[in-house]
């Protein structure tokens, strides 16, 4: 039987029957992992934190308390009431109720029987406890990660699976830091190396390669619910890609994940904030925004308010916020209290709460951040520098402008004031006053009028309008920002309605996490200190289940947007926890971070699903084989793209729009107050990686499929399947382009065997083998008899896409092997990473 | 085929609970042919209906004048409504700062409908025609003031976006009937001049957190129907089925290698989007249609887009066994053009929405297909004075209004809730959004409080917290 904790015991619990789990079972109960699940789930609802909803005053989640109550007796279970109540038959006594929904199993009862035989112990929630760093199992392992996956293995009597073919590993770790594949040259330069380190030079030059922060940004944007539009009515465009190219940059020059964290938290309240310190807090602003007609904007600025706390609460907290917005959370020690003084943080925003309008296609609400690339940078310093160079000139023009005046004949001098006009006698001698006076006049009211005239002067001015008005164009980047420019006072929210004002709070991290440093500002550069101090249990575990969920398609705990006491048990929460402090020691370095994790043999054993495997370990818990992961839909447009060789590799920028079915936004062309025309790229800019692709939050990219709607904060990695999928990659012009383009770009390689060993070598990083060729040989005869036969429809099916055709080719072929380079791009070895 | 196998896998959703769920649930099918995934012990009773059509009437069509009679308005027409009766209503801000509340009567008259009587403007005279196969409900409220955030609350149970919708739980929680079209269907069309203003938002249809094979699919109005559901020009059905078995022969080569049951399920995926390559256009292939069903639905029901289109096809979805279909007309947001407007709405949607119901009678369906009707809310039984123009049209009004049901399990010939001689304040019966939504969930054989989903560490359910069964719309 497995030990407590193992993965084992829930499928043992439904399949098995726990009856005979637990007799048998010699290790004591752990609270932790077994008690308190049941607790949580049946019990906390109404006697656990939240103490409004609290029935019968009794508390189950604090052990005094439930004493205090006689919910049980330690030691003997059977006069303990708790016991009884679950096994009652009477609908009065039951516990949880029948309305509750909720059933506690026989096992589960027997669990708590034996807990409270054993004296009835608790233990603080795991990962409410500052992680410290377990000792490794002394099995040998050289990578700290292989000795702990490999000592629950071996307790299950299990063992890694052997390393994966090279080829595909190249792949599996190429797409996993770039989410590219390898290229054929790079696959064979790998395969030509065998000296002993030859693995891990691959993947320093991966983590080198700037497609390394294209990919890893993608998980940032599903949490920052990133998009480049508002959301709702008008639903106007917004730079926010700018703080995107940002993150880029930062991923990609590895910033520590504190510094990272900081920045996006608080870069504005930084000493001496640089204009990318302010950029980065763009991260608090990527929700979306109300500009419906009618509403009200402070109702709307309290829907970001709340945002903003879920959303950096699942970020770097692991927990579920949302939940003490209205009361005091019914499973983690988080009252209302604590949720507003998390939410005074961002209640400082000098902002309205609802976007601005106007006749330009963007609506954006304050403070701002002008950002321009830096080539409007480069224009506008031009500009500026013409505008200067002419304004050193402008007191000399203004004299001689003043001394044309005065030598003008009186009727050309325009109205004069009558006690000014003897002062213009001629031969009059002035005095220093008069002389300023009469200039401030010329000054006042006639120099405007000479200003217009004069060329030199005109020029000027014309210079000065050329500056105003670059920096007001359409696409003159303005970034929503944070800043704490406004004081507000925060109040606790009677059920979170904005109008229902309690007590005011100021700002205060959660009470059952360590305190505030002292000399930490109570703001949200505070805040960000905080989450960095290093007995914080959460933050590094947090972060460091995330990543081993980008590379193992699972966090260690799965349920990665919450770690809080209604989490999935780890699999593996020693490992967790050495990780968490790892990158907390090591100075929070991501790349090494998954460096660690990518060179591991874990990592790196096959993932070849055997029948024993698959009965012993269904889930692959153990990790005793590496998953097979489907790409996300974003990678597996790129991975089209760069196969064909149609990838344009630049790096950063505003947003494109590739290839959608017609009018794709035409649900929203209603409105009259804009353009919703899909304004399809031209060239280069229909290639580029699908992050750069416009994403409109009201309707996403229709291509990319089963992605987060970029609504709300979103963590975790859930894959579906559905025929649509199929379609959108059978019949998408993107794909078809993509096809007849790798068809071209394997003409050359002589015969068809060649071209199609080639074409598959460029989609799945290897060459095929077994049958595979004589499949693919099949494949491709079977589709040239088909365009033989119908001309029209070979060059029908050649049309598809705006890059050019190589004539040379002859259609048919051209056609045959489109046909068959687009089946091969949907292999399910293509779709998935091995 | 799926095979059981293929749930035993680690490469899709989440395992543990939910495939062992899954796999439950596939020892039922043989029992229970008409659902294919249905979690286990769902539906938890006999469901009255089997399919839901929803007709969305967005922008929020005006109770006062169409579905709830107040002679009073008409008694007191341009005084001001008693500050007694206005309460602390929070209304939009393009009202709430008003000095003057004038009652503005119908605009039309109402007369009696069918052996029940019912009262109801003579801009609907069809919809007075299935007078007696109705459920009129005239206490409906909300507390949200603007569209988007309405909209939203009905179809997820929240304003703001982000959870699923309630045809998402549907097939979440019963599975699908017709593995060959999707499970959830939306279409959309609007008001002819555009007078409305109102978008479609995919948030209004959306999976949330649960597995992303739930969201609705929503046909389109122009281009294909279904997104890439059609071969690209220069492939042909034949030439598609070709690549697919010497793609299929591929995968199965990869299957032995590489023994993950995942395989499989991707073979039987493409199988699928074949046969939905087919029978998208079959169910969209009117020529069978007899002329005088496609004469029911009115002038419209060949253009593409509009509203009476869109019923027709849901009267074929309800046939193929589609969990939910859900039509989205934007047409109702009348603030200034009431006199106008509300006329030409409800041309183009009362004879078509009657007829679907007919339709669904005369082939046997209505009975297990609930149809519903209504918006996200009212509108102000005072007028609105846009922009200094005059009293040309009503605001927005949350705090009651009007739906009708029908089908499915409702009680026929029937009203249920009462509102003040304004039509201000539910006085009787209410039915807030929230036990609408449990009502809607109950008739489908599912209690709303335990179908939930377990995301960051909580059940969520449709109706949140909150949401009583309505029993006095069940028949």
């Amino acid at each position: 039987m497995p030990h407590p904790g193992s993965p084992l015991p829930l499928l043992a619990t439904l399949c098995v029957g726990a009856a005979t789990l637990s007799a048998e079972s010699p290790t004591p109960v752990d609270f932790n992992t077994e008690v308190r699940p049941i607790l949580s789930e049946n019990c906390f609802y109404c006697h656990g934190p939240d103490a409004n909803k609290r029935k019968a005053k009794l508390r189950l989640d604090v052990r005094a308390d439930a004493l205090a109550k006689k919910a049980f007796v330690p030691g003997d279970p059977a006069t303990s009431e708790l016991i009884k109540r679950l096994a009652s038959k009477d609908p009065e006594e039951v516990m949880p109720p029948p309305d509750a929904h909720r059933t506690v199993t026989p096992a589960q009862r027997e669990t708590l029987r034996r807990w409270i035989a054993e004296g009835a112990a608790y233990q603080e929630h795991w990962a409410f406890v500052t992680p410290v760093r377990p000792p490794l199992p002394p099995n040998g392992e050289k990578n700290p990660i292989d000795a702990f996956v490999v000592a629950k293995l071996a307790a299950a009597r299990l063992t890694l699976s052997p390393e994966a073919p090279r080829a595909t590993l190249l792949r599996r770790v190429t797409l996993d830091l770039t989410g590219l594949p390898p290229t054929p040259a790079e696959t064979a330069a790998f395969l030509a190396d065998d000296s002993a380190d030859a693995y891990e030079k691959q993947v320093d030059r991966l983590l080198a390669s700037p497609r390394y922060g294209e990919r890893m940004v993608l998980p940032w944007l599903d949490a920052a619910r990133y998009a480049d539009s508002n959301g709702f009515q008008q639903d106007g465009d917004t730079f926010q890609w700018v703080w995107r190219d940002w993150l880029v940059r930062q991923l990609n020059a590895d910033l520590p994940f504190d510094r990272l964290s900081t920045e996006m938290l608080a870069g504005d309240l930084l000493p001496d904030a640089t204009p990318e310190q302010r950029l980065a807090t763009a991260f608090n602003r990527n929700h979306i925004l109300n500009g419906e007609g009618g509403n009200i904007a402070e109702e709307q600025r309290f829907v970001s308010l709340f945002d903003r706390v879920d959303t950096t609460a699942t970020t770097w907290l692991g927990m579920t916020m949302a939940c003490a917005q209205c009361h005091d959370h019914k499973y983690d020690p988080l009252t209302q209290k604590d949720y507003y003084g998390w939410l005074d943080a961002f209640n400082h925003a000098p902002e309205r709460g609802v976007p601005g309008g106007g006749p330009s296609r963007f609506r954006l609400d304050q403070p701002l951040l002008e950002y321009p690339s830096p080539a409007q940078a480069a224009q506008l310093a031009k500009l500026q520098a013409d505008f200067d160079a002419r304004n050193r000139d402008l007191p000399a023009l203004q004299n001689q402008a003043y001394a044309a005046w005065l030598a003008k004949p009186a009727k050309d001098r325009g109205m004069t004031p009558k006690e000014l006009e003897p002062l213009l006698a001629p031969d009059r001698k002035r005095t220093a006053a008069e002389e300023k006076q009469l200039r401030a006049h010329y000054n006042k009211n006639v120099f405007p009028e000479d200003r217009k005239r004069l060329p030199a002067l005109q020029a000027l001015d014309a210079a000065k309008a050329a500056v105003d008005k670059f920096k007001t164009t359409a696409d003159w980047p303005r970034v929503m920002v944070m800043s704490d420019a406004t004081a507000r006072d925060t109040h606790v929210l009677d059920r979170g309605a904005y109008l229902s004002k309690k007590e005011k709070v100021t700002f205060a991290t959660p009470a059952f996490l360590p305190p505030l440093p002292a000399d930490a500002p109570r703001n949200r550069l505070g805040l960000a200190r905080w989450l960095f101090r290093p007995e914080h249990p959460l933050t590094a575990r947090v972060q460091v289940n995330r990543q081993w969920q980008l590379f193992f398609g699972k966090g260690i705990v799965r349920t990665s947007e919450d770690l809080g006491v209604q989490s999935e048990q780890p699999t593996h929460r020693e490992l967790l926890d050495w990780l968490a402090v790892e990158f907390r020691e090591g100075g929070w370095k991501t790349k090494s971070l998954q460096r660690l994790i990518v060179t591991s043999r874990t990592y790196r054993q096959s993932s070849q699903v055997t029948p024993a495997g698959l009965k012993q370990d269904p889930e692959n818990k153990l990790l005793g084989r590496s998953p097979r992961l489907r790409l996300p839909s974003l990678l597996l447009r790129d991975v089209a793209l760069a196969a064909s060789g149609l990838l344009t590799e630049k790096l950063g920028g505003a947003p494109v729009y590739p290839y959608m079915p017609p009018a794709p936004w035409e649900s929203l062309a209603i409105t009259k107050e804009r353009d919703f025309t899909y304004p399809t790229s031209q060239g280069p800019d229909l290639y580029r990686r699908s992050l750069y692709t416009f994403w409109r939050r009201t309707i996403a990219p229709v291509n990319l499929f089963d992605t987060s709607a970029r609504q709300a904060c979103r963590v975790r990695i859930s894959t579906t399947s559905s025929p649509l999928h199929a379609l959108t990659m059978l019949n998408d012009p993107t794909w078809v382009e993509a096809s007849r383009a790798l068809a071209q770009r394997v003409w050359s390689a002589g015969d068809d065997a060649r071209r199609l060993a080639q074409a598959y070598q460029l989609v799945l990083g290897r060459a095929p083998t077994g049958r595979e060729p004589a499949l693919l040989a099949d494949l491709l005869a079977h589709q040239r008899a088909i365009y033989a036969a119908d001309p029209k429809a070979a060059a029908a099916l050649l049309a598809h896409g705006a890059s050019p055709r190589d004539p040379a080719i002859p259609a048919t072929e051209h056609a045959a092997l489109t046909a068959a380079c687009l089946a091969l791009f949907n292999l399910d070895a293509a779709i998935t990473r091995d | 085929m799926l095979t059981r196998r293929s749930f035993l896998n680690a490469g899709v959703q989440g395992i543990g609970t939910v495939a062992l769920s899954a796999l439950l649930s596939k020892d039922l099918f043989a029992a229970k042919p008409d659902a294919l995934g249905a979690l286990p012990g769902l539906p938890h009773f006999a469901p009255k209906a089997k399919r839901v059509i929803c007709l969305w009437q967005g922008g929020g069509p005006s109770h006062v004048d169409l579905f709830d009679q107040k002679p009073t308005l008409a008694k007191e027409a341009g005084k001001d409504i008693p500050a007694g009766i206005r309460g602390d209503t929070r209304l939009s801000s393009m009202s709430s700062g008003y000095a003057k509340w004038p009652a503005v009567p119908a605009i039309k008259p109402f007369a009696r409908h069918g052996q029940c009587g019912r009262e109801l403007s003579t801009l609907i005279p069809h919809i007075g025609s299935i007078a007696d196969e109705i459920c009129v409900v005239r206490s409906m409220n909300t507390e949200a003031v603007n569209h988007a955030p309405g909209v939203t609350f009905f179809m997820t149970g929240s304003q703001i976006p982000g959870r699923p919708a309630v045809g998402a739980w549907l097939s979440y929680g019963l599975g699908t009937m017709n593995e060959d079209l999707p499970a959830y269907v939306v279409m959309t069309s609007s008001d002819k001049t555009k007078t409305c203003g109102q978008l479609f938002f995919e948030h209004y249809w959306s999976n949330g957190f649960l597995p992303g094979k739930h969201q609705g699919v929503r046909f389109r109005g122009v281009g294909e129907p279904v997104p890439y559901v059609g071969n690209p020009a220069g492939v042909d059905r034949a030439a598609r089925r070709t690549m697919l078995d010497d793609l299929q022969a591929l995968n199965r080569e990869h299957y032995a290698a590489a023994g993950d049951p995942e395989i499989d399920t991707r073979i039987s995926q493409y199988e699928m989007a074949f046969r939905m390559q087919a029978s998208v256009p079959d169910l969209l292939d009117f020529r069978n249609e007899p002329k005088a069903v496609l004469e029911m639905y009115g002038p419209d029901v060949l253009t593409p887009g509009s509203f009476a289109n869109n019923c027709l096809i849901a009267r074929r979805l309800a046939e193929r066994g589609v969990r939910f279909t859900q039509l989205m007309h934007a047409g109702w947001d009348q603030h200034n053009n009431l006199f106008t407007q509300l006329e030409l709405q409800c041309r183009d949607t009362d004879q078509p929405s009657a007829a679907l119901v007919k339709d669904l009678k005369q082939r046997g369906l209505l009975d297990d297909t609930l149809v519903i009707w209504g918006g996200e809310f009212g509108r102000t039984p005072f007028g609105q004075n846009q922009q200094g123009q005059g009293y040309k049209g009503r605001d927005h009004f949350g705090r009651a209004y009007s739906w009708w049901l029908a089908g499915g399990g409702v009680k026929k010939g029937h009203v249920y809730g009462e509102t003040d001689d304004f039509g201000w304040n539910v006085v009787k019966d209410s039915v807030h959004i929230h036990d609408m939504q449990a009502t809607l969930l109950h008739l489908c054989g599912i209690n709303h409080e335990a179908l939930t989903f377990r995301y960051q560490g909580r059940q969520f359910r449709l109706t949140d917290v909150h949401g009583k069964l309505v029993r006095g719309l069940v028949a």
